[in-house]
């Protein structure tokens, strides 16, 4: 066995994100590749029970690369009925379905909306099942502990975490060490979630309910020292990096919103690095106090989720007007509104770049895994230094929450991000310009440097305000050239498969995982595809266009109903076809293995 | 117009005494720039921006390069263009979260805002309670003018029920913000009232400002010649302000009037107005306690202002001493490096749980 995809779910309140990040830890210990994906309702705790109350986790781990979560789960831990109403037309045909028996009573059946229970009534046949009372089994397991009952039952996951661990052959220790570090002032929790633990190993072992167990080899990955990140810690860390590198001050300013708040909660952290981190009052609070700390000379920084962004739009024109630099990380999810906050989504591209009034370019990059986010956010940072421009760094819900192994950089193989502030008086003037356009940035306490900005026009060098017309023509020249100045600063689109043919599958951001595995798979069954993916999009990178037209056809798949796809055509005038599934969730590489078969036809075997 | 020397800091306890700080003297034309103004003619603003120019040169221990104005947008919100200082005029309603963020990532410099009643009190109105709730060393003045002024003559926050301009023909339904109420409710830690045609006083309550480590609030009463004019007329004319306004001074009664024959004392909690040669004694009258931590009678003497039966009260209302947020988050932060030592990127990067692969 090379690969699995295992799903983890059962109620909100039931620990499942704990027990799939414990398992996903564990598995990038072994030495596997893995990608994760937490699924869970913005509710915190909806009613137990219920369908709209389950919280999942899905973990696809393997020996060779892994590049996706895994379209459809091998195996299904289900912790009470719902868990499997709502997750059975998932599972693959003959898949294992491990199911915790005590919390198939009536009243949970009813509320998952089964008549009979499904475990015994034939419905689920196809599947593999295994009916293991977790509940009684943990609270055996925990008599002699002293924790109350309602507490005893909670440490039901790790029971069945145990058992997953016996079944894939896992250590227990990375697990032991993290409970033992989590409750050092409550001995009582800490034994009964190592006792849970290890009961569920043992039923493992010493039950002949599984007659296999599954051994994965630890992948190829090339060496060094790797640790499991997300993207949200990933691009918290990118930033802090930033800050070193550039030798400037930390500050974000920012306010809680689905699914960016770890950004702002692991930045918090760093407090021994001098990071000031400003819970605002509201989102507008969050950036404009970014814009008054890289007026004041930091690395300023903030970050939010779609309806922020939008909150924020007015501030960006600010910050383009006045040309400050600035990073404003959007986590996208499912929008209009407040749509699907804890689900993902790619429909953010034309607001973050066109997205406000007046001309007003900013430089647009995109993360495409969970530790790409780190480079893009130390990339993101470098640029609107270099450039005195806001930069809207795009992840989104899935990079956010899915972890994935990293390959830990050292820190003094990242470059330095050189910075200078003006200090000369001699000639000073708020807006003169240097090679690429950007202006002298100069920090309030400088002194003879003395100057005002503001959001009227500036008048070219002086920047005094100016309402003259051909001056406004110019500075919006001006503003726009800079960003596409830019173009001569990042790296070109590359190429994977051939360089020219006949299909060029285009992608960008958090979905590069599902087109690349489709894009290999695919060539598996000989067909020729060609993939290129984008980290840059405002500007695009400078060979662009001579990438897209070595190809008869271009597909465009998106978690959106076809953004990239205007913005190619306009900008190269070139057709492209879209494929765009909007449910909240990663495109399936299955679906887009199918919409490539269709667009070449019977050219499987034209190699 | 007034001799700054004459303006004393009307309690010297809490005028800092380094004068040897600064080192230079500056004049009130060091802080004015080359830029035309802009205002209306007779504008109260010309008046608070050559009160503020005029008492700069005073302010112990600020040197200018360590100054910033930001604002937001209306008429008052031009006023950074005026002062030869750092300045930004940034977006409506933001100034005070702008402001936050500049004085958070540099607590070293002296950050003013200049504002107005629909800018702080309206759009910004969010803003404005939070960073009185925080504690951030920001000095706020509100240029009160009750009107929209830039947009040309709408109705405002502060502009009095049945106001009519032209988005209320019929009158405003509304009720007004008392910004001193709101700011003393906000958790301000000095809260302060002048007048723009008052300088002398006016000067001393941007001094007393200055002095104070905190959230600073000075509500201005402004005149708009063009939209909302005389709307303090009775308050600033001269036959009729004294009768009119109460001028609350530390450790004095409250005595106001012409001929200092008035008096507010206190009957219960409730306020009233007394004449003092009809058998009431001025040792009856309330004594004002700048410094009085209970919200109560600062409360009181701002909702003066809105019975049309008692004066005005300009002066300190309240000033509280207690830590910044700017100087909170500066503390946090030496006292983790105290404890933690300087951050290192390579052992963040690589903790947690590692692995390595050969």
């Amino acid at each position: 066995m090379s690969e699995v995809t295992v799903r983890f779910a059962g109620d909100s309140g039931d620990g499942m994100q704990l027990t799939g990040s414990q398992f996903s830890d564990t598995t990038a210990l072994v030495g596997n590749d893995l990608s994760t994906l937490p699924d869970y309702p913005a509710e915190i705790r909806a009613p137990s029970g219920t369908l709209y109350g389950v919280s999942g986790f899905q973990l696809h781990f393997g020996s060779s690369e892994v590049y996706t979560p895994g379209d459809r789960p091998d195996i299904l831990i289900a912790m009470n009925p719902a868990a499997i109403k709502k997750n059975i037309a998932e599972l693959k045909p003959g898949g294992i379905i491990i199911a915790n028996t005590d919390s198939f009573d009536s009243k949970n059946l009813k509320l998952a909306g089964y008549k009979t229970n499904p475990l015994e009534d034939k419905s689920l046949d196809g599947f593999e099942i295994f009916p293991v009372p977790i509940s009684s089994l943990t609270n055996k397991a925990l008599e002699e502990n002293l924790l109350g009952q309602k507490e005893k039952s909670r440490c039901k996951n790790f029971f069945a975490l145990g058992l997953m661990y016996w079944l894939y052959d896992r250590p227990l220790k990375p697990t032991l060490n993290w409970i033992e570090n989590k409750f050092k002032k409550k001995p009582e929790y800490a034994d009964a979630n190592t006792k849970a633990l290890s009961a569920g190993y043992s039923f493992g072992e010493i039950t002949e309910v599984f007659t296999t167990r599954f051994r994965i080899k630890p992948a190829k990955l090339p060496s060094g020292v790797y640790r499991s990140i997300s993207g949200n810690e990933a691009t918290a860390l990118g930033f802090l990096a930033a800050s070193v590198k550039s030798k400037l001050p930390l500050f974000l300013g920012s306010y809680p919103i689905t699914p960016a708040s770890e950004i702002l909660q692991y930045l918090s952290n760093y407090k021994e690095f001098g990071v000031k981190t400003f819970q605002a009052e509201d989102e507008i609070a969050g950036i404009s106090s970014a814009i008054g700390a890289a007026f004041a000379g930091n690395l300023a920084i903030t970050t939010t989720s779609g309806p922020g962004l939008a909150l924020k739009t007015e501030a960006i024109g600010l910050a383009v007007m006045t040309e400050l630099p600035l990073v404003i990380v959007n986590v996208q999810r499912g929008g209009p509104s407040t749509g699907l906050p804890t689900k993902t989504e790619q429909a953010d591209l034309l607001q973050s770049i066109y997205g406000r009034h007046g001309e007003s370019p900013v430089a647009v990059v995109a993360a495409s895994t969970p530790s790409d986010c780190f480079d893009m956010a130390l990339e993101a940072s470098r640029l609107a230094l270099k450039y005195m421009t806001p930069v809207i760094l795009l992840t989104d819900g899935y990079l956010a929450n899915g972890s994935e192994p990293w390959k830990i950089p050292h820190a003094n193989e990242l470059a330095d991000i050189n910075v200078k502030f003006r200090t000369e008086k001699e000639g000073f003037a708020p807006y003169l310009r240097d090679n690429n356009l950007s202006r002298p940035w100069t920090k309030p306490g400088t002194p003879g440097l003395e100057h005002r900005i503001g959001g009227l026009e500036k008048a070219n060098i002086s920047g005094n305000v100016s309402y003259d017309p051909d001056n406004h023509d110019l500075m919006v020249r001006i503003r726009e050239q800079k960003i596409k100045n830019i173009v001569n600063d990042i790296p070109d689109l590359k190429v994977d498969g051939d360089s020219e043919g006949e299909l060029l599958v285009v992608g960008w951001g958090g979905t590069y995982g599902a087109i690349t595995e489709s894009v290999r798979n695919i060539r598996q069954q000989g067909y020729k595809v060609s993939q290129t993916h984008f980290k840059y999009l405002n500007p695009f990178p400078k060979n662009t266009a001579d990438v897209l037209k070595r190809f008869k056809k271009i597909l465009i798949p998106e978690i959106n109903r076809g953004q990239l796809a205007k913005i190619l055509r306009s900008e190269f005038l070139i057709p492209v076809i879209q494929f765009n599934v909007v449910r909240g969730l990663p495109l399936r590489t299955s679906d887009i293995e199918e919409k490539i078969k269709d667009i070449l036809g019977g050219l499987s075997n034209g190699r | 117009m007034a001799d700054e020397k004459e303006t004393q800091v009307q309690d010297s306890a809490y005028a800092k005494a380094s004068a040897d700080v600064q080192e230079k003297k500056y004049t009130a034309k060091d802080f004015a720039t080359s830029q035309d103004v802009r205002w209306c003619p007779g504008c109260g603003d010309y008046s608070i921006l050559a009160q503020v120019q005029r008492t700069f040169p005073d302010l112990i221990g600020i040197k200018k390069e360590n100054i910033v104005w930001i604002s937001g947008i209306g008429c008052s919100s031009r006023f950074p263009y005026y002062m030869e200082t750092y300045g930004f005029h940034t977006i409506h309603g933001r100034a005070p979260a702008i402001a936050t963020g500049v004085k958070i990532s540099n607590p070293d410099l002296s950050v003013w805002v200049a504002t107005g009643d629909g800018d702080l009190l309206s759009i910004g109105g969010n803003h404005f309670i939070h960073a009185c709730r925080k504690n951030v060393d920001l000095k706020i003045l509100l240029f009160n003018n009750r009107i929209y002024g830039l947009t040309k003559g709408q109705y405002s926050p502060t502009s009095e029920k049945g106001k009519i301009t032209k988005t209320t023909p019929y009158g405003s339904v509304d009720y007004p913000f008392n910004p001193v109420s709101l700011a003393i409710g906000s958790e301000a830690t000095f809260v302060a009232r002048a007048i723009d045609r008052d300088p002398k006083h006016l000067q001393a309550m941007i001094k007393r400002a200055a002095d104070h480590k905190g959230l600073a609030f000075i509500e201005i009463f402004q005149n708009c010649v063009i939209f909302n004019d005389g709307a303090f007329d009775v308050l600033t004319d001269k036959n009729t302000k004294d009768d009119n306004v109460l001028v609350l001074e530390h450790g004095k009664p409250m005595v106001f009037g012409k001929n200092k024959d008035k008096g507010i004392k206190l009957d219960g909690v409730k306020p009233v107005l007394v004449e003092l040669n009809n058998g009431n004694s001025i040792n009856d009258l309330l004594v004002h306690d700048e410094f009085d931590k209970s919200y109560i009678r600062s409360t009181m003497l701002a909702h003066l202002t809105d019975d049309p039966s008692m004066p005005t009260p300009v002066g300190v209302f309240r000033q509280i001493i207690k830590p910044t947020y700017d100087e909170g988050i500066v503390n946090q932060i030496a006292e983790v490096k105290k404890k933690k030592g300087e951050g290192s990127l390579e052992k963040v990067l690589f903790s947690g749980n590692t692995w390595e692969v050969n």
